[in-house]
């Protein structure tokens, strides 16, 4: 034990060149101070906080929420074990599948063309121009504001009856009657992209951006003398630079799209008709409006999978990197 | 990229100026319209024959609604609280793990970090079921505390693996030469690097205000009394009667509900963007 705890303190003060005098130092202190002077210790109470936290409200209800979704627990009654039911009812449900899909869909479409804006984005703010630093503050103001409060500001937007849409396009001429922009469930899982593009952008964008300004010049420069045209130094130079950064944004924001919920819920509550739920927004229907917990928590249980792929794709990326 | 020459004027506006300008129009039109919106008399906002893009007769009496009738102001308050509680709760524990985590030795410390990696990314789409019923068991539901102590769920990670990386960047030599002159570990810490890490810390806690100033799905589910919720489940929930939207308000509420975290990210851009871009990279 002993042996344990000092020889890190040893091999620190070695590695950094400092005279091991640690020791003399330590008999001095009262045994409290003594105690936080080994390394394992102070860590100990360090994280201890952030563990008992984490454990009292991720770990334990993670566990918990597997026990639910084996249970035919509702609101108000003990729940009972009930095996794989939930997941069996889930894949006779129509709106369940209609609800997987439109996860998928929403989550792919939408992380393409964040991707694709935002690096375009990126490429237009990277150059010099005036009011620089303004615009790209601005740019970031969607991905700042509360999600539900745009989103609601969209919701007007595409009111069916006073969207500012329809009004231009009617007094342009190009439509003749007001489009009903939420009215079906392909029109409304269209406009949910675009709203959820619209906020993720510019989180692609200054992120990008930032990878961008990494990339040394002196590369450009090499490559123009070469005979590279603009696109080939995007394609040849700039792209495999930033590819690192570029993953690992596409991984979070697929995470975040994946299990959305108040983008969703706002803008459609899942309708009309149920067309546009997703796994977040239907296991919120299930659990909190008809009361089931234990069919609710089966649904977000989904999300599990494919979370945990990306997880794992992650941590083995940054280990390779390293 | 930073080539001096753009060829000529027609070329420099198809490829740049034009792309920009429909950029910044489209990220920028919706919060033209909350504004505009939220001063348009009633008369004017359901009449679908006038020009929604201005008003001649602008009007506050949406905000009149927000604030007499509603609780918007108590919503303000308690959207205020909880964010500059969880954000401490949230940089205290931050600090001491990221700071843990990037310096001391000790036989955890590769599997605790890839665990709070982890937790970073767990979505709270995926535990707001079951954690409803833990909030419940520790009697804190519908009370600012069920999700004052639950935001730090995804705020501790994001600011320890901040801080981690923060503290990585700082010269260990500098606590080392502060202990060579008799400090303890501990002094060594608090008065030499976390100092140093304030800049840090300024930016993991303008991230983790704005995130829990927006947050929706917890306080939605934990809090249920109108006189408990926060400023985007109080315009979204209170709002909307039925089917009725009362459109003049919502957009007033969304307004004064989105100023407060414009104005702190616009005095710390910076702080900002790299927390987001730290956030990231790691």
């Amino acid at each position: 034990m002993a042996d344990q705890t000092i020889e890190p303190i040893l091999a620190k003060s070695a590695a950094s060149g400092a005279p091991a005098i640690a020791a003399p130092f330590v008999v001095a202190v009262p045994k409290s101070r003594h105690l936080l002077e080994q390394e394992h210790i102070l860590a100990g109470a360090l994280l201890a906080p952030t563990l008992v936290i984490l454990t009292l409200f991720i770990a334990y209800p993670f566990v918990l929420g597997i026990w639910l979704a084996v249970s035919d627990k509702v609101v108000g009654r003990p729940g009972n074990f009930v095996g794989l039911q939930n997941f069996w009812v889930n894949l006779n449900d129509t709106i369940f599948l209609r609800a997987f899909q439109n996860t998928f869909v929403y989550t792919f479409i939408a992380t393409a063309l964040k991707l694709a804006l935002g690096m375009g984005a990126a490429l237009l703010l990277n150059q010099h121009f005036r009011f620089k630093r303004i615009v790209r503050a601005g740019m970031l103001l969607p991905w700042i504001v509360p999600t539900v409060l745009s989103t609601l500001a969209w919701q007007w937007m595409f009111d069916a009856t006073f969207s500012v849409f329809n009004w231009m396009l009617l007094n342009v001429g190009l439509i003749s009657q007001r489009i009903l922009w939420l009215g079906d469930g392909t029109m409304a899982m269209g406009c949910l992209i675009l709203v959820n593009v619209w906020r993720g952008m510019p989180f692609f964008a200054i992120t990008l951006l930032a990878g961008l300004q990494t990339v040394n010049p002196d590369l450009h420069e090499a490559a123009e003398i070469d005979g590279a045209n603009a696109w080939q130094r995007y394609w040849r130079v700039t792209l495999p630079l930033i590819k690192p950064i570029m993953l690992v944004v596409v991984l979070f924001s697929m995470i975040a799209t994946f299990a959305d919920f108040q983008l969703i819920y706002v803008l459609t509550r899942g309708g009309p008709y149920s067309s546009t739920h997703v796994f977040g927004t239907y296991a919120y229907e299930i659990a909190m409006r008809a009361a089931k917990l234990g069919q609710g928590a089966s649904i977000s249980l989904f999300l599990f999978p494919f979370l945990l792929m990306v997880i794992v794709f992650q941590l083995w990326y940054i280990r390779r990197s390293d | 990229m930073a080539a001096p020459r753009y060829g000529s004027p027609l070329k420099r506006a198809v490829t740049f100026y034009i792309p920009l300008t429909v950029m910044v129009g489209t990220t920028l039109f919706p919060f033209y319209w909350m504004v505009i919106t939220s001063v348009r008399p009633d008369v004017e906002l359901y009449n679908v024959k006038m020009n929604p893009f201005f008003t001649l007769h602008p009007t506050l009496n949406h905000f009149y609604y927000l604030f007499e009738l509603t609780m918007f102001p108590r919503w303000a308050w308690n959207t205020l609280f909880i964010a500059v509680v969880s954000t401490g709760i949230s940089l205290f524990c931050g600090l001491l793990a990221g700071y843990a985590l990037a310096r001391l030795q000790f036989r955890w410390a590769p599997s605790l970090g890839t665990v709070i990696f982890i937790t970073y990314l767990v979505p709270p789409t995926l535990l707001f079921i079951p954690l409803g019923d833990v909030v419940k068991a520790f009697g804190i539901g519908d009370t600012p505390w069920a999700v004052i102590l639950t935001y730090p769920t995804f705020l501790i990670p994001f600011c320890t693996w901040l801080l981690m990386g923060y503290f990585k960047t700082i010269p260990r030599e500098i606590e080392d030469c502060a202990r060579i002159d008799g400090a303890s570990r501990l002094q060594a810490m608090i008065r030499i690097s976390f100092p140093l890490a304030v800049p840090g810390i300024l930016s993991a806690g303008i991230f983790a205000f704005t995130l829990s100033w927006n947050e929706f799905l917890y306080a939605l589910v934990f809090l249920s009394s109108p006189q408990q919720k926060t400023i985007p489940i109080g315009v979204f929930t209170e709002l909307v009667r039925g089917d009725v939207f009362y459109w003049g308000p919502l957009m007033a509420g969304a307004l004064l509900g989105s100023i407060p975290v414009a104005l702190v990210y616009s005095f710390f851009v910076e702080h900002y963007v790299t927390a987001l871009t730290g956030a990231v990279k790691g």
